[in-house]
């Protein structure tokens, strides 16, 4: 025999599906129905915008990594192009480029490589990104165009659309009737798309497409999603049994804003969510109360992507308290 | 719904390539090196000198010990070294080197293929007849089989449990085992049982060998229910012992326990065949199935191998000549097996199988960062954090390792091998366990 032989430990294989390109590639796929969707609602600038965001943000994370961090470039992996999609989608369509770059730079230069990289960064980039936008230019950031009638590209003129959320919260501080919210919202267009929003959030049955991919891909599990969007309907739904006057019903709070963008695509980065399944649980949970208490009771339309920062500072006293069950623990005697 | 473990496990492919290859005999070598040490414990003592004529089944070294097992001979020749020979990890290791004349037999071995139901013996001389035939656990842990039939004071045994599952991926020699042998394993199982005195035995077979699951049904039927066929879900590493015991029992061994605490015994169904061929046939363990394996091999193939044949033979003989580039060859399965760096190792007792994969099929990709996916503690069958007690032992904060109980490790490699970050988890984790045990031992000992 003359081969040559390699010699390691075991395991001698690898799953072939689990590298981390493969799985953000598959989220990048995942995110695509919504993209699509979108454009045809919006026009080509969303395309235009995402690319750009995406772009700024493999530029930064290259840039970053080549001339400041040193080691391996790390573009391969795919996680700046995630970054840059979420932010995209996270964005009003009118958004000016220049404040997209900043974005991109505040989700990769602050949030991602100051910790450095990726695995490392204790909050969720885009998210970081977008709410750095959102208080440091907020007009730019909450002003949407209006979208009316059927499906067409051409309906993007008018700006300053009211969002869905901003009427509700017209309805919950009382300034608004909710029977004329209720007449402007109509269930099955905020289901298909036809709503005013940030790009990548209007179009419920887009982002559940991409949820039911990343599930038979196995790249997420339900809980988190599941368990975000059920909270948020549990809680929704007390208030609305209890003050019908001030509280939509809870199913509009799931349809509208980044409720499913935020728990499907942003509240299950890996890096910034629990290790287990229990924490995962009691990650979502506050994720979903948050968002629901910023909602109804705070200054802000959207909750959502607070919602997700406040608990991922909660990850690694979960991760530290919530420990995976064990195969044949038994109670350790007292010392 | 079929019953499975509880907690974490993976699905590799199968790769069953040899599953409908009959055993065959592998013929007798020129030489045999029989390694003095091919159970856990003390290495048995060589009993013949330079020279010797020895015959098949012939004693030719002694446990030393309890917990030790001894070694017969596999051929009759002339003894013609007892010295050190070089083994797979290319450590020099004690053995005996035999020339081969042929295949005479000691008297009292009974090579014919009729089937011996009864045995009279009692259960102390069914131990005893157990351990003079040097038989150990032939699922590859090797441990002597004596040792565990002999349950310990203050313990009961309740139920005996058959490892036929065989959830390493290529390995089809115990699946074969029980298709062509089931009869006398299930005589060798009931030997087993007799000798623990339990009255139940399972026999544990993932469902991906539908085939043996319906033989060994019809041959337990006979039994009035005291041998029951346990289809499993497939899953690995549902052959490790605890997985075993929880999957078809729904009891969990306690962490630092062993399984004669929740009043089960495993054995494997190689060994429960070796069993029967010792006690009904006074015949040694000096051969046993053995799955020669590999996409790369033109000729996969379950062999009935002599201990002491060099595996070098085998794999020629299963085509490995016509194999071109660099290649692993594993000692075992893919997901536990050890790497050889010398294909002149010997046949032993543990060897299950021989598997040889090509680069591009055991390339490990490069290492990148962690992206706490939870993949490793989502695959853990023990319901351990991987990640976090790789990266302790990487940095060899041991008292941390242990804090997060690293000493319950199986090391059956599920976290490496769902890992995106192609982190070498389990090489970490073997470090730190095997220096937290060290610490433990340390500890008591005071």
């Amino acid at each position: 025999m003359k081969n040559k032989l390699i010699v390691s430990l075991a395991p001698h294989l690898h799953n072939p599906n689990n590298t981390t390109a493969k799985m953000m590639f598959n989220v990048v796929i995942a995110l695509m129905p919504a993209l699509i969707v979108s454009s045809m609602i919006y026009g080509w600038r969303v395309l235009f915008v995402s690319l750009f965001s995406v772009a700024c943000c493999l530029l930064f994370e290259w840039f970053i990594k080549k001339y400041m961090l040193g080691g391996k470039p790390t573009l391969c992996d795919g996680s700046a192009v995630v970054t840059g999609l979420l932010l995209a989608f996270n964005l009003p369509l009118n958004i000016p480029l220049w404040m997209v770059a900043v974005g991109a730079l505040v989700a990769i230069g602050v949030a991602k490589m100051t910790f450095g990289g990726l695995g490392k960064n204790p909050f969720n980039p885009a998210l970081v990104g977008r709410v750095f936008l959102l208080v440091a230019f907020p007009v730019a950031m909450t002003t949407f165009p209006e979208v009316t009638g059927a499906v067409a590209g051409g309906t993007t003129d008018a700006l300053s659309g009211a969002t869905p959320l901003a009427m509700m919260k017209m309805a919950a501080k009382g300034d608004v009737p909710m029977t004329e919210v209720l007449s402007r919202l109509e269930m099955q267009s905020l289901f298909m798309g036809i709503k005013s929003g940030s790009m990548g959030e209007i179009s419920a049955i887009a982002l559940l497409l991409g949820f039911a991919w990343l599930l038979y891909k196995r790249v997420i599990k339900w809980h988190i999603p599941v368990v975000v969007l059920g909270t948020m309907f549990v809680i929704g739904g007390v208030a609305h049994l209890l003050a019908p006057e001030s509280f939509i019903q809870p199913l509009y709070h799931i349809l509208t804003g980044g409720a499913i963008l935020g728990a499907v695509y942003m509240a299950t980065d890996y890096v910034t969510s629990p290790m287990t399944v229990k924490g995962s649980v009691i990650y979502a949970i506050g994720i979903g109360a948050i968002t629901m208490a910023i909602r109804m009771k705070g200054a802000y339309p959207e909750g959502m992507s607070f919602a997700i920062l406040i608990m991922n500072s909660f990850v690694p006293l979960i991760d530290k308290y919530i420990l995976p069950k064990r195969f044949g623990a038994v109670k350790e005697a007292k010392k | 719904m079929l019953k499975t473990f509880p907690i974490g496990g993976i699905h590799p492919p199968g790769n069953k390539l040899s599953a409908d290859k009959a055993i065959e005999r592998f013929a007798l070598p020129e030489t045999v090196v029989i390694p003095l040490s091919q159970h856990i414990g003390a290495p048995a003592v060589a009993c013949v000198a330079k020279g010797d004529k020895v015959l098949a089944g012939q004693l030719i070294a002694k446990a030393d010990g309890f917990v030790s097992s001894n070694i017969h001979s596999s051929v009759s020749g002339t003894v013609k070294a007892v010295d050190t020979y070089v083994n797979a990890q290319g450590l020099r290791r004690p053995a005996i080197t035999i020339t081969v004349e042929g295949d005479e037999w000691v008297e009292g071995v009974d090579l014919s293929d009729e089937l011996i139901e009864e045995c009279n013996l009692e259960p102390k001389e069914i131990i005893a007849k157990v351990a003079e035939a040097g038989i150990v656990g032939m699922g590859g842990a090797t441990f002597p089989a004596h040792v565990k039939l002999s349950v310990p004071p203050g313990c009961k045994a309740e139920c005996l449990i058959i490892n036929g599952v065989e959830c390493e991926p290529f390995l089809t020699a115990d699946h074969r085992l029980m298709l062509e042998k089931g009869a006398e394993m299930l005589i060798g199982a009931r030997i087993i049982a007799k000798a623990l005195g339990v009255n139940k035995t399972y026999v544990g077979v993932e469902n991906n060998k539908p085939d043996a699951i319906a033989h060994l049904k019809k041959l337990a039927a006979k039994y009035n229910g005291e041998v029951e066929i346990v289809p499993l879900k497939v899953q690995y590493p549902q052959g490790g012992e605890k997985q075993l015991i929880a999957a078809v029992t729904g009891r969990q061994v306690p962490s630092k326990g062993l399984p004669i605490a929740v009043g089960a015994v495993v054995q494997n169904a190689g060994t429960a065949f070796a069993v029967y061929e010792a006690v009904q046939k006074n015949k040694p363990l000096v051969e046993r199935v053995i799955t020669v394996t590999g996409k790369a091999l033109s000729e996969p193939k379950n062999l009935l191998v002599r201990i002491g044949t060099p595996m070098q033979s085998l794999l020629e003989y299963c085509g490995i000549d016509s194999v071109e580039g660099t290649l692993k060859i594993v000692g075992g399965g893919p997901m536990m097996g050890r790497s050889m760096c010398n294909p002149e190792e010997s046949m032993m007792k543990g060897s299950s199988g021989l598997l040889v994969l090509t680069e591009p099929e055991t390339k490990r990709g490069e290492e990148a960062e962690c992206i706490r996916c939870g993949k490793c503690v989502e695959a853990c069958p023990m319901g351990l954090e991987p990640y976090l007690m790789g990266r302790v032992s990487k940095i060899k904060n041991f008292e941390m390792a242990e804090q997060h109980y690293i000493y319950d490790c199986i090391e059956c490699g599920c976290c490496t091998y769902s890992c995106p970050a192609y982190l070498p988890l389990l090489d970490w984790l073997k470090l730190g366990k095997a220096e937290v045990m060290k610490i433990m031992r340390a500890r008591t000992s005071k």
